[in-house]
């Protein structure tokens, strides 16, 4: 990742940031686009998700990682501390490896 | 060194419930950014990458969501777009904890970098100014400190490992966005939109090049038509770590 990328990224990041702490008393954020912010999140995390767990390149990634992936969202639903939820993907999918499967 | 001395009187206002508790995050945080260092590098990015991403952007969400862009082949543009499209939540939480963040001029402006997703938890938290202020910058301060020294420390490791498969920390990644989003999904409308752009996302990876798929998911939201406003949304997504 070039330089210019990760500084465009961190540019705009601080951007986003700042707007908050230098306009909080002379702009106000709809509901509407608040809400339409945190669903355009929420959907891009889950394909993020989806496309990360179930693929790699162009094709299917294996059983072993979505089925580690597939463990921490139960426990993360069961609301399990985050270390616990971080440790136990990792391990189901090594595990899983270790018995063979891909 | 006056920042230091302006925290030593925030830090006396903080009890030690609250500080155990930035402990944790900072704790969970530094295994998240451990793995972020070594799946990067041995991934096949240059050891300063991740590291310099760290300090600059400093939202774990975006940093991993931009590599994995990249590591999938994705274009630079692409891993940026998805990274700042993920931290377009940073401009409500700014509004949200503006009056914490300080207010002469060159605090704000340091105090800004350290608005993540748990400094503004852990904010909201609190009522009363003066503490709103203190927890802000003790779990700010402690998890840029905690994130950084982890990824550093992540990253050199990943240079000696060839191959993390047999780790499962591919696993890490999607685990982390999983637990991320979790919250947010309880919310009717978000979720039909978020399974159709799954969908969308995953048949058009086999057939488009790295990181658009992910972006054409977007389209998920147009589909599943006009969202009603639930304000509860913010807030219960901040609740995550």
């Amino acid at each position: 990742m070039p330089l210019l990328a990760i500084a465009a990224l961190a540019a705009g990041t601080y951007a986003f940031r700042l707007a908050g702490p230098v306009f909080r008393n002379r702009l106000h954020i709809p509901a509407r686009l608040q809400h339409l912010l945190s669903a355009a999140t929420a959907v891009l995390l889950a394909a993020l998700v989806a496309t990360a767990a179930l693929t790699e390149g162009h094709g299917f990634a294996g059983w072993a990682r979505p089925a580690g992936v597939l463990v921490a969202g139960a426990l993360a639903i069961r609301r399990a501390p985050f270390p616990v939820v971080v440790v136990a993907a990792a391990a189901t999918t090594a595990l899983l490896r270790l018995t063979g499967i891909p | 060194m006056f920042i230091i001395l302006d925290m030593r009187s925030l830090w006396r206002t903080l009890d030690h419930g609250a500080l155990r508790d930035v402990a944790l995050v900072c704790l969970a945080d530094a295994i998240v950014g451990a793995s972020f260092g070594a799946v990067t590098v041995s991934g096949g990015l240059a050891l300063w990458v991740p590291i310099a991403m760290s300090v600059l952007v400093f939202a774990g969400g975006a940093q991993f969501a931009a590599a994995g862009v990249l590591l999938a082949g994705g274009s630079p543009a692409a891993a940026v777009l998805a990274g700042l499209i993920l931290n377009t939540r940073l401009l409500p939480y700014g509004f949200t904890v503006a009056d914490a963040v300080g207010g002469r001029w060159w605090t704000r402006l340091l105090g800004t970098h350290l608005i993540v997703d748990e400094s503004v938890a852990f904010t909201l938290r609190q009522h009363e100014p003066q503490r709103r202020r203190a927890i802000f910058w003790a779990c700010g301060l402690a998890l840029f400190a905690c994130w950084n020294a982890a990824v550093v420390l992540g990253a050199a490791a990943g240079t000696v490992m060839r191959n993390t498969d047999g780790l499962g920390l591919d696993a890490v990644f999607p685990a982390v966005l999983l637990a991320l989003v979790l919250p947010a999904l309880a919310d009717r409308g978000t979720r039909r939109a978020a399974l159709l752009g799954v969908v969308i996302a995953v048949a058009a990876t086999p057939f488009l090049p790295a990181g658009l798929p992910v972006l054409l998911a977007l389209a998920g939201l147009v589909l599943a038509g006009r969202p009603a406003v639930t304000p509860a949304d913010t807030t219960r997504a901040l609740e995550v770590r």
